[in-house]
C-alpha cells in the first residue's frame, strides 16, 4: 500500500472535516465519502508506474501541502463572461469549490430545469440527488475521484425534465482564488438531462491570484434517450494551478453527448473523460485544443466505449506546445461485441513550436465487433517552413506569419462547436494566446 | 533614375550545391525582361534568392535593388519594398481564407510604406474591382488559400495577389506552365495591366507562348547556372524553333 505523507495528509483531512461535509446527516453519503476516501488510501496517488498515468506525474501534489479551500467570496463585477449576450445567460458561479452566486434569467428558465448547487440540492431533495451521485460511470482506478466523492462539497447541480429545451447556455464560472498558501478544492457536478431534452453548459474556469490550489472536479452526466448535451469548457486556471478534471458521461439510445475543450491554463492539467455509449444511436463529439508554454503540463485522456448498434464518435484534439512545455494524448475508443455498425473516427494533431516542446500521443482502439469504421491517426509536426515563406514574401512580417499559421491550425477545430455564439470567444481566446506567444518569442 | 534591379557576379547554392554560378543582369525601371532556360537551370532558385528563401545561400556577388542592397533585407521587406513572386508552386494554407490573406498582406506593406490600412469596406471595394478586371470568381476569396485549386487558379490567383499588392518589381515564375489558352491571357492581362515606366517585370518561362502577350525588351536565356546569351525578343522565337540543347551542351 502506498504510505506517502501527501495520500496520509488528504485522508486525515478527510478525517477532520468528515462532520460537516454537506449530507453528513445522510448515510448513503457518508457510505459513498466513506468508500471513496477508502479507495483513494489504498490507490495512492497516481504513479508513473500506473498505465493511465505513465507520461503524467504529480509532483506538485506530492511535494506541497494543499489545505482545504474555506469559504471565499470575490468581486464578480470583474469576472470575465464568455458569452456575447454578456449577462443575460444563465449564470452560476462558485469560488474555490463552493457556490457564490446563481443568476438565472427568471422569465428564461423553464418550467422543469433545476439549476444551481449540489449542496443546496442535496438539503432540499437528498433522495434526487442520491438516485445519480457516484452512480454514473465505473471510476474503478481513478483515485483523485475517489478522493472527490470522499471531499466533495458543491458543484453544478443541473437537472432538466423530460422535453424540455433550455434555450439559453448556462456558463458556469468555476473561480481558483489562491491564497496565501496551497489551498485544495473537490467541485462536483452533477448533470441530469432527461429524455428528449436539450441544454448547453459553458464552462469556464479561471484563476485570481499568483499562488498553487489544487482544483480536483469530478463530474457526473446523463444524457436520456434523444437528449442532447453541449459542453464546452475553457481551463484558463491560474498559473500555478493543478486542475484534475475526471468525468463520466452516460449515453442512451439517440442522445447527443457535444463537447469541446479549449486549454490554457494551470500549471499542470489533466482533463479525462470516459464517455459510455450504451443505446443504440448514441453519438458523441469530443474535441479540443489545447496551447501550452512555459513549464505546463496539459494532459488529455479519454475513452469512449461503444456498447450498443449504431453509435458513433468523432473525437479531433489539437495542440500547440511552445517552451518548454509538454502535452499527453491518450485515446481510447472500445467497440465492444455487439455494437455492429458503429463508427469511431479519432484525431491528435500537435504543433511544436520549441525543440524543447515534447508530446506524447497514445491511441488505443480495441474492437471487437466486425461491421464497424474505425479510424485514428496522430501527427506531430512544426509551422510548415514553405506557408511562412509564402506569407512572409507577400510583406507580412515573421512574428504576424506565424500567428496566422497557429491561429489557422486550430481554427478548424473551433469550427466544430455548434454554439455559434461561443465561437468568437473561444477564437479571441486563441488570438490572445498566439499574440503573447509570438510576443514572447520576439523577446 | 537609376537602375531597377542589378545583379551582380551571383553565385548561390542549396544544401551545398552550387546552383548559380555567376549570373550578372541589369533590368532598367519600365523593362520587361523574359529568363528562359531548361529545367533545372536554377530559374526558380534566382526567383528565391531574390525574395529570400531561407536554404538558398549567397555565396558570391550582390544583388542591388533601387540601388540598395536586396540580400540585406528579410523577405517582409523586400516585398513592403515593392518586389513580388509569383510563385511556381503555390503553397496551399489551410484555415486561412485567401481575402484574410489578401487584406493582411496589403496592409502590411501599407504599413511598411507608412500609409493607413484600408478598412473592410476599402477593401472589399478594391477587391471586387480587382477580380472583375481579372474575370476572377469572387468563390476563389473564400476558401482557404490556394487550397482545393486548380493548377490554373493557383496561377490566377498569384496574378489576383499582384494585381492587389502593385509591386515595383514583379517575378513571375513560370506562371504559364500548365495554363489553357483562356487562363495565360488572364495572366498576361494582369501583366501588361501593371506595366508603367516605374516598374519592371522579370518573367521566367519555360516557353515562348507567353512572351506573344507579355511582350519582353530583353530576353536571357539561363543555362548550368550562368546566363548563356542574351538578345532581343526575337530570341525566343529562336529558342522555341532550336530547343535548349545547344545550351546543354555548349555548358556541360
Ligand atoms: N530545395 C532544394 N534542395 C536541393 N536541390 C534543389 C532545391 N531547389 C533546387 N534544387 C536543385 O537546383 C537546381 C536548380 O533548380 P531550379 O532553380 O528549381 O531550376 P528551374 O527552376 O530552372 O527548373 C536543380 O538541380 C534542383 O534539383
Ligand atoms: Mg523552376
Amino acid at each position: 500500500m502506498p504510505d506517502s505523507a501527501p495520500v496520509q495528509s488528504f485522508v486525515e483531512q478527510f478525517d477532520a472535516l468528515r462532520g460537516e461535509l454537506p449530507g453528513a446527516a445522510l448515510p448513503w453519503l457518508c457510505d459513498l465519502r466513506a468508500a471513496g476516501i477508502e479507495r483513494f488510501a489504498s490507490l495512492g496517488l497516481p504513479a508513473p508506474g500506473v498505465e493511465a498515468w505513465k507520461y503524467t506525474r504529480l509532483r506538485p501534489l506530492e511535494t506541497t501541502d494543499f489545505l482545504p479551500a474555506t469559504a471565499h467570496t470575490v468581486n464578480i463585477d470583474h469576472l470575465p463572461t464568455l458569452l456575447p449576450q454578456g449577462g443575460i445567460d444563465h449564470r452560476v458561479i462558485f469560488v474555490n469549490g463552493r457556490l457564490m452566486q446563481c443568476l438565472a434569467m427568471p422569465g428564461e428558465r423553464p418550467e422543469g430545469v433545476e439549476l444551481g448547487g449540489l449542496a443546496d440540492a442535496l438539503r432540499r431533495d437528498p433522495e434526487a440527488v442520491g438516485e445519480h451521485l457516484g452512480r454514473i460511470g465505473a471510476p474503478d482506478g481513478q483515485a483523485l475521484l475517489a478522493l472527490n466523492t470522499a471531499m466533495m462539497r458543491d458543484g453544478l447541480m443541473l437537472r432538466v425534465k423530460r422535453g424540455v429545451s433550455v434555450a439559453l447556455p448556462i456558463e458556469v464560472v468555476y473561480v481558483g482564488a489562491a491564497g496565501p498558501q496551497p489551498l485544495a478544492f473537490h467541485p462536483r457536478n452533477l448533470i441530469v438531462l432527461e429524455p428528449g431534452s436539450r441544454a448547453t453548459v459553458v464552462e469556464h474556469h479561471i484563476g485570481l491570484g499568483a499562488g498553487a490550489y489544487f482544483a480536483n472536479s469530478g463530474t457526473e452526466i446523463r444524457i436520456g434517450e434523444g437528449a442532447e448535451l453541449h459542453h464546452y469548457k475553457i481551463q484558463d486556471e491560474g498559473a500555478e494551478a493543478v486542475h484534475v478534471a475526471t468525468q463520466h458521461v452516460h449515453l442512451e439510445a439517440n442522445a447527443l453527448y457535444d463537447a469541446f475543450t479549449l486549454t490554457t491554463g494551470a500549471r499542470l492539467s489533466r482533463h479525462e473523460v470516459s464517455v459510455r455509449l450504451t443505446g443504440p444511436g448514441a453519438e458523441c463529439h469530443l474535441n479540443g485544443a489545447y496551447m501550452v508554454r512555459g513549464k505546463q503540463h496539459c494532459d488529455t485522456t479519454t475513452t469512449i466505449e461503444h456498447m450498443a448498434p449504431r453509435t458513433s464518435c468523432r473525437e479531433i484534439f489539437k495542440g500547440v506546445i511552445d517552451e518548454q512545455a509538454r502535452a499527453v494524448f491518450q485515446g481510447r475508443i472500445v467497440i465492444h461485441r455487439g455494437a455492429q455498425q458503429s463508427n469511431g473516427h479519432q484525431l491528435s494533431k500537435a504543433l511544436l513550436l520549441s525543440n524543447r516542446a515534447e508530446i506524447d500521443t497514445k491511441p488505443e482502439l480495441e474492437i471487437y465487433a466486425d461491421d464497424v469504421k474505425c479510424s485514428h491517426g496522430a501527427t506531430v509536426g512544426d509551422l510548415d517552413r514553405d506557408a511562412l515563406f509564402y506569407l512572409r514574401a507577400r510583406g507580412i512580417p515573421e512574428a504576424a506569419a506565424r500567428a496566422i499559421l497557429i491561429e489557422a491550425f486550430l481554427a478548424d477545430t473551433i469550427n466544430e462547436v455548434a454554439a455559434e455564439g461561443l465561437c468568437p470567444a473561444l477564437m479571441a481566446s486563441i488570438g490572445h494566446w498566439v499574440s503573447s506567444a509570438t510576443r514572447r518569442a520576439a523577446s | 533614375m537609376g537602375y531597377m534591379l542589378e545583379i551582380k557576379n551571383l553565385h548561390a547554392s542549396v544544401d551545398g550545391k552550387a546552383i548559380l554560378k555567376g549570373i550578372d543582369l541589369t533590368i532598367g525601371p519600365g523593362e520587361v525582361h523574359a529568363i528562359m532556360g531548361p529545367n533545372g537551370s536554377g530559374k526558380s532558385t534566382l526567383a528565391y534568392v531574390l525574395t529570400g528563401r531561407e536554404g538558398y545561400e549567397v555565396t558570391e556577388g550582390q544583388v542591388l535593388y533601387q540601388g540598395r542592397d536586396l540580400l540585406a533585407m528579410s523577405p517582409e521587406e523586400r516585398a513592403g519594398e515593392g518586389v513580388f513572386l509569383a510563385f511556381q508552386y503555390p503553397v496551399e494554407i489551410p484555415g486561412v481564407p485567401n481575402t484574410t490573406f489578401l487584406k493582411e498582406a496589403l496592409n502590411a506593406q501599407r504599413k511598411h510604406r507608412g500609409e493607413t490600412p484600408l478598412d473592410a469596406m476599402e477593401f472589399i471595394k478594391l477587391i471586387r474591382r480587382t477580380i472583375k478586371d481579372l474575370g476572377i470568381s469572387d468563390e476563389l476569396l473564400k476558401r482557404p488559400v490556394n487550397v482545393g485549386f486548380s493548377g490554373g487558379e493557383k496561377k490566377r490567383n498569384e496574378i489576383l495577389q499582384m494585381a492587389i499588392l502593385k509591386p515595383t518589381l514583379a517575378v513571375l515564375d513560370e506562371t504559364d506552365s500548365g495554363l489553357d489558352i483562356d487562363a495565360l491571357k488572364t495572366v498576361a492581362d494582369g501583366v501588361n495591366a501593371l506595366r508603367t515606366p516605374e516598374r519592371s517585370i522579370l518573367v521566367i518561362t519555360h516557353y515562348q507562348r507567353l512572351l506573344d502577350y507579355i511582350v519582353p525588351d530583353r530576353v536571357h536565356v539561363l543555362a548550368q547556372g550562368r546566363i548563356a546569351r542574351s538578345g532581343g525578343k526575337e530570341l525566343a522565337l529562336e529558342l522555341e524553333r532550336t530547343g535548349y540543347a545547344a545550351f546543354a551542351d555548349a555548358a556541360a
